[in-house]
């Protein structure tokens, strides 16, 4: 049962409230209301608004989870069932961030167990989640139903063997790309037989064999499964017996693409994706060929989201599959396919709305493939309702994102990745100011923005003076003084996450900075020219920041080497460990 | 600890060795120039001198290569970014390391298979299961490969000019665990040439009538004996009541030699597939050749490995 709250008596609530509506009326309306912005606008309303608020909401989405303390999470939401908590900083993922930093569920569990006893639904990325943490969720919260993590380390296979034992009620375990430590495939035996609630399955990430014969099991039984995603160890055949089994998926990953089949193998895995007429997304393909990738055709008409990024396809298998998914609306694929294959997608889909490209070999140097400026010309050319991409490439010039931007100019998300730090646009060898330049100036409604090459000040003040909707923006090897990071901070009225990395932005860009970052999640500047007395300058002036700096060993000591900087109401972090100082 | 490592990359460096650093830079690359001095097309070392200018000033004459212009532009400012300045610091240590590659030993080019902390490096980025996904969760795993990749890239490029580029922590920004994923299917669709300078060498083994594949690393063994060992003990349970009940209990000694004889009678055969794609039988061939050729396993039926043996021989005389 919700715990209810005690209320006044009927005639003084009468004489004093504002809202002419009971409060159950406003709590049923309010708890339609789902969107975290719209919630945090009606709770500003006034009081009975705020409590109404607070009362209806089962879902709570914590950006950062030192910001607030699950103590204060927990006094002003009362029913929550669902918790969504992101941890480390984003730097995190690309080894920025020592081990053992912190961000640990434990804590948080503890406090759930006694307060949200009915917990339901977890989804954590960038947590440090523990195998004890797991059986502790599995054993303590007897509803609970849906784990998903993203980016987490600390725990390993055994933790997903205690959530299978234990949660009877498990409709989604979605373990994407982790930090796991995976000892071997039996936790997924550990589901009981009985056991068939379960709609969401992916492992894809692991690389342990699990046993078919349980997983078949499994599948067969559950008979909502939606989304299966398996690893890269379920063979061809082994696919063609799931699918035999879950015709219903909306979503699949496959496992290896590659195996010897007989005629009448490859007619029968036809036909289970024949038979598959309610997947709208693809994924896995590992090890892909052209001899069978036609095995997926029959599957394709419905396509929105299909991910390419673990199989390097050549440009030519793509522009065959391409031009069977009409209605694709989000693809992801490796620079494999090269420009001609960017063309293809042009060419075949006019509904798309994002692209991510990653880079095969992001590591090699002197390599003459992947991604060119030519090939996302051409994606724009062909899909005027782009509007987030990802695109790692090295070579870039101004003219071409220029050209780009003018085709699609409802950008909400533009990343754009030139791999070698510093270069400059390759034609003219200028720097590429002019091209984030027309990136801003053209697409209003930008949200996020990570920028890349040569870039001087002017970049920055492009969009300190335009991207007046941004709120997300990355920063590496870029800059030319603190003037540019100036610029950004008093600009971008709706910035919330700032990270930067090796740039020559210093103390006077810090703490120009003072007033706003209240406003904001975080900052996150690594490898600039931040010195320790200027972070604990801010670090003093703005109480209700943290300002943590990690120091590298052999800097010296006036270098603030990374620095993070982020508002909370739950005070200095408590479990710092010892190489996090927090000013 | 990983720490120390990261500063090696991305360290601050006061300015004293700044200037320390270029000038490793310029007395590693006028040898460079002289034992590369045909080859270097790529490297333009004026892109390395120590040059003075104004924070933010660029210098249009330039043509910046492929990460020179990281220093390059880094020489320039100075007050710049103390990482670049460490970058460079970090350069010049693979420049030297460049040089001794090719002093070091005859047959550069293969200091990739050589150097054992390449492979290491490299090996823990494609080997798939359970150590390497250890790895990659802690930051220390990556960097070597990070750290010594320059290396690598000169003595399989060529070129004079890979040896000038830095490898960057977290840069490009691709979450360390997608690369892990990426670098194993990349190497996957390579030849096993690409596989053959690594530190561990999965190829998958199959078998007729078992419900799943397992994996093995054909350089933890020696010789024929300790892989076919290795392979009853793995398989046992498959071949016992080939009603394919996989579920057994415990390998005593009696299942063991029960495969033994299966393996080593008329029922199963250890076959392989090699770079060509053709499959033969385990054991004709030497075993380092074995090694290097091997693609995968299969363990067939007798009945059908008929036709395998002579294929194999033929190949071996060509060989030879």
């Amino acid at each position: 049962m919700d715990s209810k709250r005690k209320k006044d008596s009927p005639e003084s609530n009468e004489l004093t409230r504002s809202s002419p509506f009971p409060d159950e009326v406003l709590e049923r309306v309010l708890g339609l209301v789902k969107s975290h912005k719209d919630r945090s606008s009606v709770s500003l309303v006034c009081k009975d608004w705020y409590n109404a608020e607070r009362w209806s909401r089962t879902h709570v989405f914590i950006g950062n989870c030192y910001s607030v303390s699950p103590e204060i999470v927990a006094r002003r939401f009362p029913n929550i069932r669902s918790v969504t908590l992101k941890g480390k900083p984003r730097f995190s993922d690309f080894n920025l961030v020592p081990l053992n930093w912190g961000a640990d569920i434990h804590a948080w569990l503890v406090v759930f167990a006694s307060k949200y006893p009915l917990l339901e639904e977890l989804r954590l990325k960038r947590m440090t989640v523990t195998d004890e943490s797991l059986e502790f969720l599995a054993t303590t919260f007897t509803n609970f139903k849906a784990l998903s993590l993203l980016s987490c380390d600390g725990f390993s296979t055994d933790g997903l063997a205690a959530i299978a034992t234990h949660c009877k009620n498990m409709t989604e375990l979605d373990i994407q790309e982790n930090g796991i430590d995976d000892l071997g495939g039996g936790w997924l035996s550990c589901f009981p037989e009985n056991f068939t609630s379960l709609e969401v399955l992916n492992f894809a990430n692991l690389s342990s064999d699990v046993s078919f014969d349980a997983l078949e099991k499994l599948v067969s039984r559950c008979r909502s499964l939606k989304f299966l995603k398996v690893n890269k160890n379920i063979t061809l055949e082994q696919l063609q017996r799931l699918l035999e089994c879950a015709p219903q998926l909306t979503e699949l990953g496959t496992g290896s693409f590659h195996q010897e089949l007989t005629t009448r193998q490859y007619a029968e895995l036809e036909s289970a994706f024949n038979n598959c007429k309610n997947l709208n997304t693809l994924s896995g393909l590992w090890e892909a060929t052209p001899l069978y990738l036609p095995v997926l055709y029959p599957a394709c008409m419905n396509l929105t989201f299909l991910n390419l990024s673990d199989a390097a396809l050549q440009s030519g298998e793509l522009a065959k599959l391409l031009a069977r998914c009409p209605n694709l609306q989000r693809l992801w694929v490796l620079d494999t396919v090269e420009d001609k294959g960017l063309e293809a997608v042009g060419l075949s889909c006019p509904l798309l709305e994002e692209l991510r490209v990653f880079p095969a070999d992001p590591y090699e140097q002197d390599v003459v493939h992947g991604v060119t400026e030519m090939g996302f010309v051409a994606v724009s050319y062909g899909c005027p309702r782009l509007h987030y991409v990802l695109y790692f490439c090295r070579q870039m010039t101004n003219a071409a994102v220029a050209t780009i931007v003018k085709n699609c100019p409802d950008f909400t998300h533009f990343r754009l990745c030139v791999m070698n730090p510093g270069e400059p646009d390759y034609l003219t060898d200028e720097p590429m100011d002019e091209a984030f330049g027309a990136v801003v100036k053209n697409c209003t409604k930008l949200q996020r923005l990570a920028v890349s090459g040569l870039l001087t000040d002017l970049t920055f003040e492009y969009i300190g003076k335009y991207a007046k909707n941004l709120e997300t923006l990355s920063v590496a090897f870029a800059g030319s003084s603190d003037w540019g990071m100036q610029c950004v901070l008093s600009g971008c009225s709706k910035l919330r996450k700032l990270e930067i990395r090796d740039c020559p932005f210093g103390n006077e860009a810090l703490l120009s900075g003072l007033e706003k970052y209240e406003s904001m999640r975080s900052l996150w500047m690594s490898a600039c020219n931040v010195t320790m007395n200027a972070c604990r300058r801010l670090a003093k002036q703005m109480p209700r920041l943290n300002v943590e700096v990690m120091k590298d060993e052999e800097s010296d000591d006036s270098q603030a080497d990374k620095v993070y900087v982020y508002r909370s109401v739950a005070g200095p972090r408590r479990d710092a460990p010892p190489f996090v100082l927090t000013l | 600890m990983s720490i120390p490592l990261e500063h090696d990359y991305i360290g601050l460096s006061e300015a004293p060795s700044m200037e320390r650093a270029s000038d490793k830079i310029s007395s590693a690359s006028s040898s460079t120039i002289s034992s590369e001095s045909e080859k270097s097309t790529a490297l333009n070392l004026r892109e390395t001198e120590l040059r003075l200018g104004l924070p933010g000033s660029e210098s249009p004459e330039r043509k910046p290569q492929l990460g020179v212009s990281l220093f390059g532009k880094d020489l320039e400012d100075k007050t710049n970014g103390y990482s670049l300045g460490s970058l460079k610091g970090f350069v010049s240590g693979a420049k030297r390391g460049f040089s001794d590659a090719i002093d070091g030993s005859g047959k550069w080019v293969f200091s990739v298979n050589g150097g054992s902390e390449v492979d290491l490096g490299k090996g823990a980025k494609s080997c798939m299961p359970g150590p390497a996904m250890k790895d990659v969760a802690a930051p220390s795993s990556p960097k070597p490969v990070q750290e010594k990749k320059p290396q690598a890239s000169a003595a399989n490029e060529h070129a004079s000019a890979p040896a000038a580029k830095a490898q960057v922590v977290g840069w490009p920004p691709i979450r360390s665990f997608r690369k892990n994923t990426m670098a194993s299917s990349a190497k996957n669709n390579e030849d096993a040439e690409g596989k053959s300078g690594l530190g561990c060498l999965y190829v998958k083994v199959s078998m007729d009538g078992a419900p799943y594949l397992r994996k093995v690393d054909l350089k933890i063994y020696c010789n024929y004996m300790e892989l076919s060992s290795a392979l009853e003990k793995m398989f046992s349970c498959f071949t016992i009541g080939q009603c394919g009940s996989h579920g057994l209990p415990g390998r005593d000694g009696l299942t063991e030699s029960h495969l033994m004889d299966l393996l080593h009678g008329s029922e199963y055969v250890l076959t392989y597939e090699d770079k060509d794609g053709d499959w033969m039988l385990v054991g004709d061939v030497p075993w380092e050749m074995f090694t290097e050729s091997c693609k995968r396993l299969r363990i067939m039926k007798g009945s059908e490995a008929i036709g395998l043996a002579p294929r194999a021989m033929e190949k071996c005389k060509n060989r030879n």
